[in-house]
């Protein structure tokens, strides 16, 4: 199986049920992009180097995700409506134990 | 009045290099650019990250890649106004058009090329109530001239490499620096964080993490602000300052460019890719990242392409009817506007006997 299904509520409170591949390198935040769930140029503003937070978002359901590196700590801690729930959508890989995530996406100017 | 060939608004790769097109063309350029200094995204957000798809380059860092094109466009003399962003465009009755900058510069040219990325950075401003009431007044997102804080009270908050910088330089001019972070970890060169260490053991810097400010306070002018202690949020402090400096990175946005009449569509600007990324309005062009079109890539490569593509048109227009024909670097070599002059060294024919 090579594609996965994610909940994302996107900045105007609207769920999409999407899926996902599992197989093309692909992090959160080019899921969202490649469903145009946000306004290009609002969302992966630096690319997915964890250099922004743009692709900011809250993870309501409780999937093992890979740990925060230290770039990402650092940026989320210059960022704006942070909270404990608080990833960059760019450090997550699209993985095969992400079946079902739920996502909400940070406001914009995060 | 700044006059040129082609008047480029954005310094980030796409702009620089169509300057190096633009040359070959015998065509001058000027460069606008809201950031002090040319590069773009490459320069401001990532200069020590590798970048492995411009073709030639295995590897080259971002910053080293400006710099590459800084030094291959330097033969045509480009001239730049760094540190304003462009803010108007006016179609004189001759055909050319008048960018003028936030400054008040002011530029004339035939063509306009719009390079600008994702738009012009603006700093990113903290989630404060009255933020906006203290602009200017006691609050600023850019240092300007730093001697107008001398003898004052300062805060800085952020934790990267300008709020580390900027602690320092402002740790001599200051009466009194407060720096306040969210973590106890900062982000930046570890020289300037050992700079800041040693400025706050010797009671220089007044550290103040991991905190917030979560409130401003003044009448008519900032007088305070409240720093919450993340440890003890129960026990804000008020801190009585002059100035409040939040430094939290920039973002770009596309801003005034959007109320130019250009067609607009995803915040980019729509461009005939068929032909020469001409925008709806003649004479003005969108390359690099800025642009938009059916199987749009934001790529650096792209922008190289687009930009070239562009200065062909570019000179079109300049001399309509003109004879032309593209000529290779191999064949033409280089002729600097400064008389320098680069060309393949001739062969040596000689008889071997």
């Amino acid at each position: 199986m090579s594609d996965i299904l994610i909940r994302i509520r996107d900045r105007e409170g609207k769920l999409h049920e999407v899926d996902a591949s599992t197989d093309m390198n692909m992090n959160l935040m080019e899921v969202v992009r490649s469903y145009e769930l946000a306004p290009e140029g609002t969302i992966g503003i630096c690319g997915g180097i964890a250099m922004c937070a743009s692709c900011q978002c809250y993870i309501c359901s409780d999937h093992p995700l890979p740990e925060k590196t230290e770039d990402e700590e650092a940026m989320l801690s210059e960022a704006f409506y942070v909270n404990d729930k608080s990833r960059l959508g760019c450090q997550i890989r699209i993985t095969e134990d992400l079946h079902g995530l739920e996502v909400e996406l940070a406001p914009e100017g995060a | 009045m700044i006059k040129t060939d082609i008047l480029i608004i954005g310094a980030g790769p796409t702009g620089l290099f169509a300057v190096f097109e633009a040359g070959l063309l015998q065509l001058k350029c000027h460069l606008i650019d809201a950031l002090p200094q040319p590069g773009g995204q490459l320069a401001e957000i990532y200069p020590k990250k590798p970048i492995y798809d411009i073709p030639g380059f295995p590897e080259v860092l971002a910053g080293e890649l400006v710099d590459n094109l800084m030094e291959q466009i330097r033969p045509f003399q480009p001239g730049f106004t760094l540190g304003e962003r462009a803010e108007t465009l006016e179609k004189m009755d001759d055909g050319t058009f008048v960018v003028t900058t936030s400054e008040g510069t002011r530029h004339q040219a035939p063509i306009v090329a719009i390079a600008g990325g994702l738009g012009s950075f603006e700093p990113r401003k903290p989630l404060l109530d009255n933020l906006e009431d203290y602009e200017d007044k006691g609050v600023a997102y850019m240092i300007r001239d730093p001697e107008s804080y001398r003898g004052k009270r300062v805060l800085i908050a952020g934790g990267g490499d300008s709020a580390l910088d900027w602690s320092i330089y402002l740790a001599e001019i200051a009466s009194e620096l407060i720096l306040v972070h969210r973590r106890n970890e900062f982000r930046g060169a570890l020289d300037s964080v050992e700079k800041v260490q040693d400025l706050k053991d010797r009671g220089k810097i007044r550290l103040l993490t991991p905190a917030e400010v979560v409130a401003l306070e003044g009448e008519g002018a900032l007088e305070r602000v409240v720093v919450r202690k993340m440890t003890e949020p129960a026990e804000d402090i008020r801190v009585e300052l002059d100035a409040f400096i939040p430094l939290f990175g920039l973002s770009p946005k596309l801003g005034p460019i959007s109320s130019w009449g250009l067609e607009i569509e995803k915040n980019a600007i729509r461009v005939d890719n068929t032909l020469d990324y001409q925008t709806n309005i003649p004479g003005i062009y969108a390359i690099g990242d800025v642009n938009t079109y059916p199987g749009k890539l934001k790529l650096i490569l792209c922008g190289f392409h687009e930009a070239t593509l562009m200065c062909q048109s570019a000179y079109q227009r300049i001399h309509p009817g003109k004879k032309y024909v593209m000529k290779y670097t191999t064949v033409g070599g280089i002729h600097g506007f400064d008389g320098s002059k680069k060309e393949a060294p001739k062969a040596v024919v000689k008889t071997i006997e």
